[in-house]
């Protein structure tokens, strides 16, 4: 519980959160998450692993006294496992009342975005993502892809597709 | 009717017997302000609660009749045979009021100003009945410092001890939380109230407390006071919490030394230590409680049955939580139900036995090491145990085979199968079937275990264990494959090291399944790493942890990599996406932070049943074909012989195992022989490299066929398992049907048929006269089965009994063989095949004139009743169950009679 990074960075410079988003990377690509979804940020941790559970799910962690479990987002999205000199970071979002851990490679900065710049998933996308994937936005430079974290935690769904 | 009605209704119902009683004395005693008392708070109870509830009929009359009861307290009225009457009248309308509410879950409609005038007015001294309240004798008046109840009685609500609840609040060192209105006060510090209005809920009063003598009669009563359930069970969570934060500091100051934390940090550890207890305690309830209808249900039972019982209860006091309380209420009035009826004998009965005619059934609860034992023992006949060897055989839960190799314990345990009784009459009582199973099941929900011993002609004695409490658990930490789990202290039974050099004990493979020799008895052993899929981080050793576990009469040992210490964990839920692991029963933080899972051992319990290999094999064999495996479970002997190899044989085709003494074998032919049962029966060695053993007791697997019988050497018995059979390797090698995967291992079943033929050839010759030969010619069958085990296991036992026999593997290759140029004497149909049933076949076939008269026989695993009536509209002439050989072979040669007969 080292690295834990309070999330007001949603400064006064940004007056709306229902249009934040938090950004990070996993393997290059921009993903988006709901400011209002998002808990913590934690650094990496150390994680009990749980036999017999989906491949997606990394383990659980102990977070101030809750149990959270861990979901390791490359592989949901099919992606390479991280390398090893990559060390990750987690956001731990809610669903329902129950927190999770996501597990990506690094977390970059609270935006407040233009509706007008949003997308629908283009329809080449590999059908693994338009699961997950609300939509995108059209940043400078850049496409963040917007995380669906219900359709993520669908784990059955995954393993079914 | 919700339950906080219901509760009120037991509890008032309960109070308005007392209150009759006591009027009755005041009215004998006016001048006892004690008694009075007890009396206005018991009305005054009553009048709170309805209230509360929104009954206002009730309300209403409770406080007319309260009035009267505070002008008698406070010296106003005098207690007159009249006014007591009126009470009482108030009391019986009380009752009505109550019956109808608890028939109808709402106050009946009309109203009661009649009664309540008559009520005010007396206690108005209107009616004339009163004196005038100057000329009252002041008997009250020595009792006015008297407090009233002050806490209107809410529902829902348990009493706690008050020196408890002082206790949790001097621990957590804030007052107990008083946001629901109620006064958490010691009671002997209660303050002094003025009798409430009779409207408003009592406030909360932290007046100065003055001690009261005539308070002493109710101080047991005031001893306790009610707490929302749910303010306890908030308690019990953040005390969880605490004992895990607590635990978790521990743990850091074990790694630093000379710290200034460690003084107030041991400080904290007995405070939390002492708070959890506490407030533990305050869940607490006397099992005392779940007991208290019993005496009247054995006063009962013992008109009824005409029976002379004795109940004697032992350790009432003995408290325990009171969620595990109302779980094993049923469970326990059930049980001794059962002592009472199956177990007590009859005193004609007790005394031809020598006994007393009174039998005796004896509860007796105690705690020991964190766990509550509960026994229910009686005096009576112990278990039948031979009856119960029968029924089991009867009611096919096992075959007579399997029985006969059963201990008295194991045979026992099977009282608390699913539909099993024994008595013999079902009485009002017992004897349905039902119960048993459902105790077992309840009491296992709890984590808790049963246990029984029974001496025929001396008693039963079951046992019940079960924990103090399901939030806070005991659990022994394990590491397998470098992971930590934690596994309910409970279920442990014994750590056992084996393979060591100083250990006795050593693990030994029955092809590739290990089991342990533990005292005599052959334990099962899972290695935990497998059976979680988790990599195996070093060689296997000789060495091994076993934790030898035990869920209801399965015990097994689970290899572990190494044991730590035992940690008090509270067990938390697993998060949604991984509630359908069975594995798991929830997991924890521990001390150092990290979480771990906490193993359920009934799901490992239930793993170890099946071992990989199997779900594979079903899997595969149900994808393929549904239709073939529902039900089609065997009993297989599983034995070896010649080599390491596991070998099985249906067990429906064994007729008993025998271990023979070899000193009693005789050599006849160059053919070893045994005299057995009047005749001499051949041994023969399974194959060439099983060799008769030089002493001692020779396994022999006896295969009878009417009065001839025939030994089959083997090296050793292994088992008996329930398996859905598939031979998936034919095999060319005589003797040998092919491999299937029995008990996860591939495993040689042996073709039965072939060495009975074998044997039958060489010993009793060809001009045996067979059932199946008639008028010189053998009977032709034809046998439709998809099943190829069936169709190879029945083809030779049918050729044996001198049928010719044809098979085919589905129904519509039989009615394309039927339409041929052929001609068979009777059909034997399996019903449940794929493409076409057997229903479907005989229907079918029937509707050809040449086969109306040939019967037909089904064949199935399912020998219900709705299958046989169904069975015979569609056209079979009989039904047979599968695996019955005798029935099958009677039943055709029967039906063959009856059809020669009827030509």
């Amino acid at each position: 519980m080292s690295n834990v990074t309070p999330l007001h960075a949603a400064s006064a410079a940004e007056p709306s959160v229902a249009n934040g988003y938090v950004t990070m990377t996993i393997a290059g690509q921009l993903f988006g998450i709901p400011v209002l979804q998002v808990r913590d940020v934690l650094g990496p941790q150390r994680l009990t692993r749980i036999p017999l559970a989906p491949v997606e799910v990394a383990g659980s962690l102990n977070l101030r006294g809750r149990i959270v479990t861990a979901i390791d987002v490359r592989t949901r999205l099919g992606l390479p496992p991280r390398p090893a000199e990559m060390k990750g970071m987690s956001v731990v979002v809610d669903l329902n009342g129950e927190q999770y851990s996501l597990l990506i490679d690094q977390v970059g900065e609270v935006m407040s975005l233009d509706a007008a710049d949003f997308e629908a998933n283009p329809p080449t996308l590999d059908p693994r993502w338009r699961d997950v994937s609300r939509g995108i936005y059209r940043l400078q430079g850049q496409l963040m892809v917007v995380i669906d974290i219900a359709a993520l935690l669908n784990l059955s769904a995954a393993s079914a597709a | 009717m919700d339950d906080l009605l219901r509760e009120f209704l037991t509890e008032t119902n309960e109070n308005l017997a007392v209150l009759d009683n006591e009027l009755i004395k005041l009215e004998q005693n006016p001048n006892d302000p004690a008694l009075l008392n007890t009396i206005f708070r018991t009305v005054h109870t009553i009048k709170g609660t309805c209230g509360f509830l929104g009954l206002p009929r009730l309300e209403q009359v409770a406080h007319a009749g309260e009035n009267i009861l505070g002008k008698f307290r406070d010296g106003k009225l005098p207690v007159t045979p009249y006014s007591v009457t009126l009470i009482l009248a108030a009391l019986d309308r009380i009752k009505t009021l109550l019956a109808a509410l608890e028939e109808a879950g709402t106050e009946p409609e009309g109203a009661d100003t009649e009664l309540i005038a008559q009520l005010n007015d007396h206690a108005d001294g209107k009616d004339g009945g009163g004196v005038p309240a100057a000329a009252a004798p002041p008997l009250a008046a020595a009792s006015a410092p008297v407090s009233s109840e002050p806490v209107p009685d809410e529902h829902g609500f348990v009493p706690v001890p008050a020196h408890k609840t002082a206790d949790v609040a001097a621990a957590v060192t804030s007052p107990a939380p008083d946001e629901h209105g109620f006064v958490p006060v010691p009671a002997h510090k209660t303050a002094e109230l003025t009798p409430p209005p009779a409207s408003a809920p009592t406030a909360a009063s932290t007046a100065p407390v003055k001690e009261s003598a005539p308070a002493a009669e109710s101080a047991l009563a005031n001893q306790s006071l009610r707490v929302n359930v749910d303010v306890l069970e908030g308690l019990m969570t953040m005390v969880s919490e605490l004992v895990l934060i607590r635990n978790q500091m521990l743990q850091i100051l074990r790694t630093q030394k000379d710290t200034e934390f460690a003084a107030p940090l041991q400080r904290l550890n007995h405070v939390t230590s002492d708070l959890q207890e506490q407030v533990m305690k305050t869940r607490m309830q006397p099992i005392g409680n779940a007991w208290s209808k019993l005496p009247r249900i054995i006063r009962d039972l013992s008109s009824e049955l005409g029976k002379k019982i004795d109940l004697q209860m032992l350790g009432a006091e003995t408290e325990l939580d009171r969620q595990v309380l109302e779980m094993i209420k049923d469970p326990l009035t059930h049980m001794v139900r059962n002592s009472a009826d199956h177990g007590l004998e009859t005193p004609a009965d007790r005394i031809k036995a020598g006994k007393k005619e009174t039998g005796r059934v004896t509860l007796n609860a105690f705690h020991e090491g964190g766990h509550i034992i509960i026994q229910i023992s009686d005096d009576g006949r112990g278990l039948p145990t031979q009856k119960i060897r029968e029924k089991i055989i009867k009611n096919g839960m096992a075959t007579e085979a399997e029985v006969k190799v059963m201990s008295d314990a194991q045979v026992h345990m099977y009282i608390f199968k699913a539909g099993f009784s024994t008595a013999a009459q079902v009485t009002a009582v017992s004897g349905r079937g039902v119960g048993m199973d459902v105790v077992r099941t309840n009491i296992e929900k709890i984590g808790g275990t049963i246990d029984m011993k029974s001496v025929e002609g001396k008693g039963s004695t079951f046992t019940i264990k079960i924990p103090l409490t399901l939030a806070i658990v005991s659990a022994l930490i394990v590491e397998s494959a470098g992971e930590r789990f934690a596994i309910p202290q409970i279920s442990v039974l014994e750590l056992v090291r084996a393979g060591g050099k100083n250990s006795d004990n050593s693990i030994e493979h029955i092809n590739n399944a290990p089991v342990l020799r533990l005292r005599n008895r052959l334990l099962p052993l899972v290695t935990l790493s497998a059976l979680l899929k988790l990599p195996s981080v070093a060689a296997p050793t000789a060495e091994a942890t076993i934790v030898v576990s035990q869920v209801g009469s399965q015990t097994f040992g689970i290899i572990v990599d190494r044991v730590f210490d035992t940690e008090e964990i509270v067990v938390k839920p697993v998060a949604p996406i991984l509630r359908h692991i069975d594995m798991f029963s929830g997991n924890t933080i521990l001390g150092d932070g990290s979480v771990i899972m906490i193993l359920d051992p009934n799901g490992i319990a239930a793993a170890t049943g099946k071992a990989a290999g199997e779900d594979e094999q079903k899997t595969t064999e149900e994808a393929r074909n549904p239709a073939t495996q529902r039900g089609d479970k065997l009993a297989m002997l599983l034995f070896r012989a010649g080599d390491t190899a596991p070998k099985a044989v249906p067990l429906s085709l064994v007729a008993r195992l025998e271990d023979i003494d070899v000193a009693t074998i005789e050599q006849s032919g160059g053919q070893a022989v045994v005299q057995y049962r009047g005749s001499l029966m051949p041994l023969i060695p399974l194959n060439e490299r099983v060799k008769l053993r030089s002493e001692g007791n020779q396994p022999v697997l006896v295969f009878a066929d009417r009065e001839r019988s025939v030994g089959l050497v083997v090296d050793e018995i292994v088992d008996i398992v329930e398996e859905h059979l598939n031979v998936q390797l034919g095999s060319d090698s005589q003797g040998l049907m092919g491999s299937a995967i029995i008990a996860g291992r591939s495993t040689e079943v042996i073709d039965a048929g072939f060495y009975l033929t074998r044997t039958f050839k060489d010993f009793f010759g060809a001009t045996t006269a067979f059932q199946g030969k008639e008028e010189g010619r053998a009977q032709r069958i034809l046998l439709v089965d998809d099943s190829s085990f069936f169709r190879n296991m029945l083809t030779p036992l049918l050729n044996v009994s001198g049928y010719q026999v044809t098979t085919v593997e589905s129904a519509i290759d039989a009615l394309q063989l039927c339409q041929g140029d052929v001609e068979f004497d009777i059909i034997v149909s399996d019903i449940e095949m794929p493409g076409m049933s057997g229903f479907e076949f005989v229907e079918a076939l029937k509707k050809d004139a040449r086969w109306q008269a040939v019967p037909v026989i089904a064949l199935s695993s399912h020998a219900t009743n709705i299958d046989q009536d169904r069975g015979r509209r569609a056209g079979f002439a009989n039904h047979v169950a599968k695996f019955d050989r005798e029935a099958l072979l009677s039943t055709l040669s029967q039906t063959l009679q009856a059809q020669r007969g009827a030509a």
